[in-house]
């Protein structure tokens, strides 16, 4: 069995109408592929096909390959119809219903479609406490980060008392700093450019790391040996020093977005290690050797074959490179050694320590306190945000939530996530 | 054999790599370094001196005679580092050499105890989890590592500063030992250092041993439900010999290429600890180099983080063959 078949966008509901045209065409290689998909799509059968070989595989062209094949299946069978007799009697209904047909089952695609790819997510998403807690932090930062700055005066001098501690006022519910700014309105502001900075590490990160470790991986030969070889090399040299010296000797500004790319400039080396490692087990699979056999070009088949194996370890590493931009952003920051030109939370805590003594005043500590609760929240729903994403992508979970809406039962499917979401349980292995 | 020769081989090629980097920076860059240095010295009282003069103070203490064309001055600068000369600190006016190499042990002290005490702790921790899954404790431990692992290692040391050091004056807030103390391996001595490790350390190692043990848990849970190891009980094997040969040693083995990652990010992290500890490590020269403008002692001190690093992870990786007698074959560098 191809383990494409999961994937299968036609499901069972339409079944019992194609299956007897499809046992009158065995000859035809195409529609017994079909007909060995209709057998697999019995979530049992997939799931145990999963289990066996061990990691899920996904396809992504396979829907459109299969396509017009279903096509092609009910314009065959028209005529074979007609002629075995085991179907409508009539020439000019067989043609209509036909037509319906295939109506219907695009009609249905559609809905599959939407099941599968956002209701089903989203349930299991919202089935899981860990998910559902990570999902409302981040869209609360974000909403902090796209909106705040409209709804928050803008921080300036002398807003308030001179360090008012937290939870006193309605005013300044995080209390002020040393020179009367509110420190809510300091961390609403610094929210747009952290989410930029976090966003364009993370992304370069995933999408160098990825792009690296696939080619390397699929290629082989002497792309392996040069890639890798420049990986090890990015891999061993250690990450915040070289940040603090390109930031010293490039003469950066502050823009957040090169920020971003600044402090996670060699993390991608070490995602594209363990891609690499993880497409050398898929780019022998039976279904990847097919497209290469069909004469897909290398680049289809790492985008449609390879990439779709690994989003759930890609998703992961893209939550884990963004915890990893705000520790590392806001750990310099509070060092001094980034150029910036707006608030930022390691700033606030540089000026807390450095301005008012912070950690031996008791009356400054708040100051040093609010931005760090801060870090932890985001990094935290972060994290929790990649289990419910690991939850998403596992097959077992996801096949049992696109049927019904059921209350989990096995234990089994959690502790894969939590072993999936940290750091070294994933890492090539 | 052959594997040792080529790993030695890689990590020579990875330091050579970075310092021709760190060159790169130092002498291409247009408006960098050697302007600024140049800059520098003409600003100290250097503007009535020959500019031949000038060349020569920029070559004492960046080790780069700007007179020689671009390739005779990378040979000069590789000959000098090899030769221990990292060129001289501006702002200390010493050799860099002399200023970061006495810092290291201290950095690769912390740096290597957190590692240990975070991957020991997890790792007992992970296990014991995996062992009673599903009871209150693993609950509770598995809430408690996912906090710590979303928790920076500053925040850690900046609240350890604030409430051990300054609160409660448990711990001192800075230094590396009691000053009053000669050096040398006298108990006093000791007892000050790790008096004065403790907290640098904890801040480290506790947001380091929530990772191990997650990670620890879920790999003991799968290797639990392997058919080797319901064979191993068949057999009749002792609970200990099953707990430590079978399940501990196949939970571990994944873990260890993540340990070579988390090399470089306690190396990295100790950049801010020391500096929030005021601890004189490479680190903290580091930082110290950047608000200075000191180029020199931050390449230098840049250069040997790397090499300290690299020696790291060459070790553990040459080791993992000893752990994993699958990876001693040598023919393959990759561990699927």
């Amino acid at each position: 069995m191809s383990p494409t078949d999961g994937e299968s966008p036609d499901d069972s509901e339409t079944t019992p109408d194609r299956d007897p045209t499809l046992g009158d065409n065995r000859e035809d290689p195409a529609l017994d592929a079909i007909a060995g998909n209709d057998d697999a799509i019995d979530p049992e059968t997939v799931t145990d096909g999963d289990r066996e070989s061990g990691s899920p595989a996904i396809s992504g062209h396979d829907y459109t390959g299969r396509a017009p094949a279903v096509g092609d299946a009910s314009d065959g069978s028209s005529s074979e119809l007609r002629s075995d007799g085991g179907a409508p009697s009539e020439p000019n209904v067989s043609e209509f219903e036909q037509m319906a047909d295939v109506s219907l089952s695009k009609n249905e695609r559609r809905r599959q479609w939407f099941d599968e790819k956002i209701l089903a997510p989203a349930r299991i998403v919202w089935d899981d406490w860990r998910a559902r807690f990570g999902l409302v932090v981040v869209t609360v930062y974000l909403f902090m980060g796209l909106f705040g700055p409209r709804l928050v005066a803008a921080p300036s001098p002398n807003q308030g008392p001179r360090l008012l501690g937290a939870f006193r006022t309605l005013e300044f519910p995080f209390g002020t700093t040393a020179s009367g700014v509110d420190i809510l309105s300091q961390l609403v502001y610094a929210t747009p450019a952290m989410l930029l900075m976090i966003t364009a590490g993370a992304v370069f990160t995933v999408a160098l790391g990825t792009a690296t470790g696939t080619l390397a991986g699929y290629k082989g030969g002497r792309v392996d040996s040069v890639l890798m070889t420049v990986t090890d090399v990015m891999m061993t040299i250690p990450g915040l020093p070289l940040t603090i010296v390109l930031a010293a000797v490039l003469e950066i500004e502050g823009n957040p977005i090169v920020i971003g790319v600044l402090i996670t400039i060699n993390a991608w080396a070490g995602l594209a290690r363990a891609i690499r490692s993880q497409v050398l087990t898929l780019r022998d699979a039976e279904y990847v050797e097919a497209s290469r056999i069909m004469g897909i070009g290398t680049p289809k088949i790492i985008t449609s074959d390879i990439i779709p194996n690994l989003m759930p370890y890609i998703t992961m590493n893209f939550v884990r490179q963004a915890r990893a931009v705000i520790f590392g952003a806001v750990g310099l920051y509070f060092l001094g050694v980034l150029p910036y030109n707006s608030n930022n939370w390691g700033v606030m805590m540089n000026a807390a320590v450095n301005r008012a003594g912070a950690t031996s005043s008791p009356a400054a500590f708040h100051w040093l306190l609010v931005p760090m609760v801060t870090i932890i929240v985001l990094a935290l729903g972060l994290t929790l945000l990649a289990q419910g994403a690991d939850r998403v992508f596992n097959p077992r979970v996801r096949a049992r939530h696109a049927k019904t809406v059921e209350s989990d039962d096995d234990d089994g499917d959690e502790d894969g996530g939590t072993g999936g979401a940290t750091p070294a349980a994933t890492g090539g292995f | 054999m052959k594997y040792i020769v080529k790993r030695l081989g890689q990590s020579i090629f990875t330091v050579f790599a970075v310092v021709s980097f760190s060159f790169g920076l130092i002498r291409l860059l247009p408006g960098g370094p050697m302007d600024y240095l140049r800059a520098q010295i003409m600003e100290q009282g250097g503007s009535g001196l020959s500019p031949e003069a000038i060349n020569r103070r920029i070559e004492a203490q960046s080790g780069i005679n700007p007179d020689e064309p671009v390739f005779v001055q990378y040979i000069d600068y590789m000959v000098g580092l090899v030769q221990g000369d990292l060129g001289q600190s501006v702002w200390y006016g010493d050799p860099v050499a002399s200023i970061i190499g006495p810092a290291i042990p201290w950095t690769v002290f912390l740096t290597a105890s957190a590692l240990f005490l975070a991957f020991t702790v997890g790792v007992s921790l992970g296990a014991l989890m995996a062992y009673k899954e599903g009871s209150k404790f693993d609950v509770g431990s598995t809430g408690v590592s996912l906090v710590l692992n979303s928790t920076p290692g500053y925040v850690v040391a900046l609240l350890l500063v604030a409430y051990m050091g300054y609160r409660y004056n448990v711990f001192p807030t800075g230094g590396r030992y009691n000053s009053a103390l000669d050096p040398g391996f006298t108990l006093p001595f000791l007892r000050s250092v790790l008096y004065h490790g403790a907290m640098p350390i904890a801040s480290m190692a506790v947001v380091g041993f929530g990772g191990w043990a997650l990670s620890m848990r879920g790999n003991s849970i799968r290797v639990l439900g392997e058919d080797y190891l319901r064979v191993a009980r068949l057999r009749g094997l002792s609970t200990r010999r099953i707990a430590l040969r079978y399940v501990a040693r196949n939970a571990i083995l994944p873990m260890y290429t993540g340990l070579m990652i988390a090399i470089g990010t306690v190396f990295g992290g100790a950049v801010i600890i020391e500096n929030i500890f005021a601890y004189p490590g490479v680190g903290f020269y580091l930082v110290k180099s950047i608000s200075a403008r000191d180029y020199p002692l931050m390449m230098g001190g840049f250069i040997l983080i790397t090499v300290a690093m690299v020696i790291g992870i060459t070790i553990a990786d040459l080791t993992y063959g000893w752990l994993d007698p699958r990876a001693k074959g040598g023919a393959s560098r990759e561990s699927y």
